[in-house]
């Protein structure tokens, strides 16, 4: 069973492309939880299907449409955005609206030029295993711009999340870090819900980031965490995936479901840990 | 544009419109927008369920919209209220693409759930959504004052003796039941812009709870007539005027509350 499993081209793509993904949404994720950011995050992903079907519509490439449709959002949500929690929710949910609306348009004015745009539907509800595995160099890369702009506004951003007075007077540029961060949260979305969906894209930012941060504080130690449980939690699902094959006469579970159950279920049951064990840091985050 | 079939587009556009400007209200003040984002988007799950096995989408939908938003209530009592509501939406999101595998109606039903068809309301469809609409609307005045001190500030309501976990639970069944309202004909990921832009715009000009109340259904209603008459003229998709006409409320409100206010938030 398992050496057919990894046998297959199909899951070795599945694999080396969910890790990757499912490592830097880790990371990524630990400062959107810890920022409460997870709408943004959500919205980010759900909004590559305007990049997807607006692309389709100008005849571009749709991952230059993924990419720019996160970073144009990003940017609108940081612009209008407010520092009160509420006000900051409202204002992701204006674009988020507006974004969705252009992309009914877009898909209708798509079917009207001819053909459809499948990208849009695929963002919704891509899977892993339909890979296209001329984007894998891509996603890499992504994956390794984004790291690095982590990379680079680390401490600004752990300092401004921690605090944002105190970043402020400690010099930090506190508008710039809080915009780089949320481009680098809008690559790393992107990038995941164009190769594995947006579902899996916020499933994979949240769960393990949260997660990680029911059992520890410090940034760095929770994102390392967050980042292996991810690759688990990833592999884990595509094994159920290719395994259940077998159990329902030749119709598989969508792999989305199993790697999303596998990360819904270890939260509920880290959850249930710290519940019964009071183990949890009381001032825990998540 | 007034045509005898359009009629219970009309109709049902307004139905929806007075529901969703009243739950909007009390979504925008209690800072609670992806709750609304989740919750329908979410129910649409629930609907692709109910299409496997053979029974009425409307009571999937409102199976998971309840189920849901319950659900996000009761986790979130001990941790972040969006980190559950990220992690409730997509572990129903994954069950509706479990159920989509499992059926062979794909595309056309689905996307009308996502994107809506106001103009394919049948008249019996009304009758459920007007009846609906008005639970919601009832559920709503019954509760009205704990769940404005609960939405303003949780402490002092839970001070003055409001049960707070139980508001949030009934308001919590509110949006579900608005959820089951609209979504058929507005869609899933159109439904929560309605819920979010016109009474956002009305949090910003109103200067009392009654007055934003008020404000906030007329705004609404506008909204949703411009779109339906707009739709209807030019041929494109009802959301994309329902969300832009919604931006362009809340930029034009934010800007009318700035001017008026005179410094920068």
């Amino acid at each position: 069973m398992l050496s057919a499993f990894f046998a297959s081209p199909t899951v070795q793509t599945a694999l080396v492309v969910g890790s990757v993904v499912a490592a830097v949404s880790g990371i990524v994720g630990v400062f959107t939880v810890t920022r409460g950011q997870s709408f943004a995050g959500h919205a980010l992903a759900d909004l590559g299907a305007v990049g997807g079907s607006g692309a389709f519509l100008l005849g571009i490439s749709q991952l230059w449409g993924f990419v720019l449709a996160g970073v144009v959002s990003a940017v609108a949500m940081e612009a209008i955005g407010t520092r009160r929690l509420e006000g900051r929710d409202v204002a992701t949910g204006v674009v988020f609206g507006a974004g969705m609306g252009l992309t009914a348009l877009f898909l209708t004015l798509d079917t009207l030029i001819g053909g459809s745009s499948n990208a849009a539907i695929s963002v919704l509800f891509g899977s892993l295993f339909s890979l296209d595995t001329r984007l894998v160099p891509v996603i890499v890369v992504l994956a390794l711009v984004t790291l690095m702009i982590v990379a680079v506004i680390w401490r600004w951003v752990s300092l401004e999340t921690l605090d944002r007075d105190l970043a402020a007077a400690r010099g930090v540029p506190t508008r710039w870090a809080s915009t780089l961060f949320l481009i680098a949260l809008a690559l790393a979305v992107q990038l995941s819900s164009l190769s594995i969906g947006a579902i899996l894209s916020t499933a994979l930012l949240i769960g393990p980031a949260a997660t990680a941060l029911l059992f520890t504080r410090r940034l760095g130690t929770a994102a390392a965490l967050a980042a292996m449980t991810a690759v688990v939690q990833v592999g884990v699902g595509c094994l159920v995936s290719f395994v259940s094959y077998d159990w329902f006469g030749g119709s598989s579970w969508p792999v989305s479901f199993t790697i999303v159950a596998a990360v819904f279920l270890t939260y509920v049951g880290a959850r249930a840990v710290c519940a019964l064990r009071g183990f949890a840091h009381p001032t825990a985050v998540a | 544009m007034f045509a005898a079939y359009l009629m219970t587009a009309w109709a049902g556009g307004t139905i929806v419109a007075v529901v969703a400007g009243v739950v909007g209200f009390f979504v925008v003040l209690r800072g609670n927008a992806f709750f609304a984002h989740a919750v329908p988007h979410g129910a649409f799950a629930g609907a692709a369920g109910a299409v496997l096995i053979g029974v009425n989408p409307l009571v999937g939908l409102g199976v998971f919209a309840a189920g849901g938003a319950v659900g996000i209530v009761l986790l979130g009592r001990r941790a972040r209220h969006d980190v559950v509501t990220a992690l409730t939406l997509v572990t129903m999101l994954a069950l509706g693409a479990l159920f989509l595998s499992r059926s062979r109606e794909y595309s056309a039903q689905v996307f009308a759930l996502l994107f809506g068809q106001i103009l394919g309301v049948s008249p019996d469809q009304l009758v459920t959504t007007g009846l609906l609409g008005v639970g919601c609307l009832a559920l709503v005045a019954l509760i009205v004052r704990p769940l404005l001190l609960a939405s303003v500030s949780p402490a002092l309501a839970a001070s003055r003796g409001v049960p707070v976990t139980g508001v949030d639970l009934v308001f919590a069944l509110v949006v579900a039941a608005a959820t089951t309202v609209s979504v058929p004909m507005v869609g899933a990921l159109l439904m929560f812009a309605l819920l979010i832009g016109p009474p956002a715009a009305a949090q910003r000009l109103a200067r009392t709870a009654g007055q934003g109340l008020v404000l906030s259904v007329a705004l609404t209603l506008v909204t949703v007539w411009a779109s339906i008459a707009l739709a209807v003229t030019t041929d494109l998709p009802i959301g994309f005027f329902a969300t832009a006409i919604g931006a362009l409320l809340y930029g034009g409100a934010a800007g009318a509350a700035r001017s008026r206010r005179g410094r920068v938030e």
